[in-house]
């Protein structure tokens, strides 16, 4: 499988403090790539790098053979890359299909308003938002935002996906609908970048895991490597609670 | 340098623009209008009950702060979450209010309080006394504000908020009350900056924009949220004032000063004296 | 033709414009305007008209930034006075006819938007609300100091200029009719940005810039063409009233209490919405021709603007028509 996604030698300090420093790591076609690490390890900002919210001090970004570092954000999306926010962000006073037709508008096919809503409509129905299409995202539920974001994203028809703590919030019904969601959104041939806190969800999701710490690959394999790893246990010591799902998390 | 002693008074009104924009990230649009109060309120103190101009000072802030906190409580504590675009208008709204009522009471003429103080000479420079003792002034405001932020429980409870809203109302911090006391202290500098002025300066009831804008390329130039940036970024461009008057005509200085604003803001997003916050 | 879309976001965005009851009730409204005063030779009603036709034609433009895109242009009158300086003075120095100085200035404003706002438009919320204050401020001063319009007198045109339509009444009847065209194109032009992609950019960029970028939306580049279009239409407008004055100084034509005015009638009609900005307007046109009559209250006329904003923005921030869409949620599947 080739590379879809190319992160050579990546560094991003605020002020002082470095937040990224020497990552490399790649996404190929249609692969599930978990990016896990303790709070603060720097992972939303590896997502900020890649899809032009930040531009990287040093290190390059390519994607799909084109070399995208520093490019805004819009310039990204219509490469084909989209992206869900930890922090929702909903278009709030518009509905739901609007929602999802600004992401088919402006996303990798540029679509024309007519054939966007169509595919606005058809990533609503799949991310299970079929009878909330006319409602004003901001009258959503916690849930019902954290799809939206999803379904925004799918509308776009990407290549690759940032899927940023989409599970968080959610309870355990609706998890397990998520993740669904997500391993069809791989069936249809989309490479998912995904980063979460919930250990059993990503082990049992990612084909392969880059774990950060301070900003720097900690470790990069398998499920059943990472959660075997002396360093990463370590890492998470902190947690043990988390070292413990860590561990349980791999044995599916 | 006049322009230094000047800058200085720039420095305060922008202080209090400063301020209120660093702790609760609201752009207050009623700043003009708070120090056209304050040159108002010094030109009814010292004409109407013959105050002595300097003693109004006091009486200034605290009117100022009240009225401040009156106006958070009316136009800008409802907006507190809403998007940014309704504080702009709210605030925006009782600046047109407040301007609309002081030309309905005193036209748009030019007004001005006498104040007799002697200059002071230095080598070949003369430095008028109001712009000297304008400058002590704002050095003492100034001062008292650096202790209250820095050195009591309240200020410290403003820097909180500041920092992180959420994170302040969780430890148990009031944070309406840090709110509405920050604008109160915000419009108590902007009225005290605009009695100083008018100290120096004759004025009209439409001066506030020009003194708003001002205040606003201080903010740029000083970064944003930034008291003592604030201070040093007035100081600038009383600088630049004085170095381009002597060049082009005084009509031309708002040009220069809203192309600055442009500029700097393009160039610079964090202020041109933006120093690291504690 | 489904209409499950009861969002912000017309219902029927694929419907053929001539199938949309919104397009006709456009048209409705130019040919009432158009036929009304001249039923009669009804001078008076034109020339408050001729003030609800400059006032629409600012409110719908100013929407586009305003109400579409969330951007406060504080400065918006500064369209409306250029475009009234660049056509007054091609037509006196230049003697060139109506038309072409008309559109020469609404193509040197355009551009001129254009230029400052791929500038300013770097600047986020705040900052650009107070760069356009700059701006007017700045146009204002450098007109004041600029000898070939005049300076701070102003220029005039001389009384023969109406000659070539045919004499004063009918050049002012001719002035009125050109208004009322203008101001359905601004219309119109709301209401095909409103129902397009760009104007679904728009929309976006207004919610949530960042969210938007993310989204794909060329936030920058939308924003600059936003704000150029939005100075095409004031500037004709303000060629064809500054024409009919035979009369043009700085104070007059940068006016900022206009653009502020136009900005309380975005609000009081409804953020956003066509219709609102319209009604706005005309709502607006007879509260301030009933201020000024009054006696009382004719030097109120900033103050009682100022409360009816912040009356509106504190409590109906939907203004009337997002009170109306409250009530009658129906109703948002016509009226856009």
């Amino acid at each position: 499988m080739t590379a879809l996604l190319e992160i050579d030698g990546l560094n991003k300090s605020f002020g002082g403090l470095r937040a990224v420093s020497d990552l490399s790591f790649v996404v190929r076609e249609r692969e599930i790539l978990g990016l896990i690490g303790p709070n603060g390890a720097g992972k939303t900002t590896v997502f900020n790098l890649i899809n032009g919210v930040f531009a990287p001090d040093r290190g390059r970004v390519r994607f799909h053979g084109v070399d995208i570092t520093g490019h805004p954000p819009y310039h990204i999306a219509r490469h084909g890359l989209a992206r869900t926010h930890q922090i929702v962000q909903p278009l709030a006073e518009l509905s739901v299909l609007d929602n999802c037709t600004v992401g088919a508008c402006f996303g990798r096919e540029n679509l024309s308003l007519a054939r966007a809503g169509a595919a606005a409509r058809e990533a609503a129905v799949f991310t299970g938002l079929e009878d909330r299409l006319s409602t004003p995202a901001s009258q959503l539920t916690i849930a019902g935002k954290k799809r939206l974001e999803l379904a925004r994203a799918l509308a776009a028809r990407p290549r690759l996906l940032l899927l940023d703590e989409v599970l968080a919030g959610l309870n355990p019904t609706e998890i397990e609908r998520m993740v669904k969601v997500i391993r069809s959104i791989r069936e249809q041939g989309i490479a998912i970048l995904i980063i979460e806190h919930l250990m059993q969800a990503i082990m049992g999701l990612s084909d392969r895991i880059v774990v950060l710490n301070s900003g720097q690959k900690l470790a990069e394999g398998a499920p059943t490597e990472i959660a075997n790893n002396t360093a990463v246990i370590e890492a998470y010591l902190g947690d043990p609670a988390l070292a413990t799902t860590l561990h349980g998390g791999a044995q599916p | 340098m006049d322009g230094v002693l000047i800058g200085s008074v720039y420095g305060l009104a922008a202080m209090g623009l400063t301020l209120i924009w660093g702790v609760m990230n609201v752009v207050n649009l009623t700043h003009g209008a708070a120090i056209v109060a304050g040159m108002f309120a010094l030109y009814l103190l010292t004409s109407g009950i013959d105050m002595p101009p300097y003693a109004a000072l006091p009486l200034i802030l605290v009117g100022g702060f009240l009225i401040g906190v009156a106006l958070y409580w009316i136009a800008v504590h409802r907006m507190i979450g809403r998007p940014p675009l309704m504080i702009l208008l709210s605030t925006f709204s009782v600046n047109l209010v407040v301007i609309g009522l002081g030309t309905a009471v005193w036209g748009t003429g030019l007004f001005n309080v006498a104040v007799a103080l002697p200059g002071v000479t230095w080598r070949r420079y003369t430095f008028s006394g109001t712009h000297i003792l304008a400058a002590v002034l704002t050095a003492i405001i100034a001062g008292s504000l650096y202790l209250f932020l820095y050195h009591t429980r309240l200020g410290k409870a403003v820097r909180a908020v500041a920092n992180n809203r959420e994170a302040a109302e969780l430890v148990g911090i009031p944070t309406t009350r840090v709110l509405s006391l920050s604008f109160g202290l915000g419009v108590a500098l902007a009225g005290a900056a605009g009695m100083l002025i008018a100290t120096m300066f004759p004025f009209t009831v439409l001066s506030g924009d020009a003194y708003q804008l001002k205040s606003f390329v201080v903010t740029a130039l000083g970064g944003l949220g930034n008291p003592a940036g604030a201070l040093v970024g007035g100081v600038a461009l009383g600088l630049v004032e004085g170095f381009a008057a002597q060049f082009m005509p005084v009509s031309w200085t708002l040009v220069i000063e809203f192309v600055l604003f442009v500029v700097v803001l393009i160039i610079f997003p964090r202020g041109v004296f933006a120093f690291k916050r504690s | 033709m489904k209409t499950d879309n009861t969002g912000s976001m017309p219902g029927d965005r694929r419907a053929p414009m001539l199938r949309r009851p919104f397009f006709w009730i456009i048209a409705l409204v130019i040919v009432a305007f158009a036929i009304v005063p001249a039923v009669g030779n009804n001078v008076e009603l034109r020339e408050s008209l001729l003030l609800a036709t400059v006032y629409i034609t600012l409110a719908s433009n100013l929407n586009l930034m305003l109400g579409y895109a969330g951007y406060i242009n504080f400065g918006s009158i500064v369209f409306f006075g250029l475009g009234g300086y660049i056509s007054v003075y091609l037509i006196s120095a230049e003697g060139w006819p109506l038309a072409a100085a008309e559109f020469a200035a609404g193509a040197a404003v355009s551009l001129l938007a254009l230029f400052f706002g791929l500038g300013i438009l770097r600047l986020r919320g705040a900052f650009f609300a107070l760069a356009t204050i700059g701006i007017n401020e700045g146009v204002e001063a450098f007109v004041s100091n600029f000898e070939p319009w005049g300076g701070s007198a102003g220029l005039y045109l001389s009384t023969t200029i109406f000659a070539p339509l045919g004499g004063p009444m009918r050049a002012l009847w001719i002035i009125y009719f050109l208004l009322v065209a203008v101001m359905g194109a601004s219309l119109y032009l709301s209401y095909a940005v409103k129902t397009s992609k760009f104007g679904l950019g728009l929309m976006a960029i207004g919610q949530n810039e960042d969210a938007a970028g993310v989204l794909g939306v060329p936030a920058p580049l939308y924003k600059a063409i936003a704000y150029s279009l939005s100075a095409f239409l004031p500037a004709l407008a303000g060629g064809l009233y500054f024409f009919k004055g035979a009369f043009i100084q700085p104070p007059d034509a940068f006016d900022l209490s206009l653009s502020t005015e136009a900005m309380v009638i975005v609000m009081l009609g409804g953020r956003g919405t066509i219709t609102g900005a319209a009604i706005g307007a005309y709502l607006y046109e007879e509260l301030r021709g009933f201020l000024l009559t009054s006696q009382s209250f004719s030097n109120f006329q900033l103050v009682i603007s100022g409360v009816l904003l912040l009356v509106i923005v504190l409590f109906v921030p939907g203004g009337l028509m997002g009170w109306i869409y409250g009530r009658w949620p129906r109703v948002k599947q016509v009226l856009e």
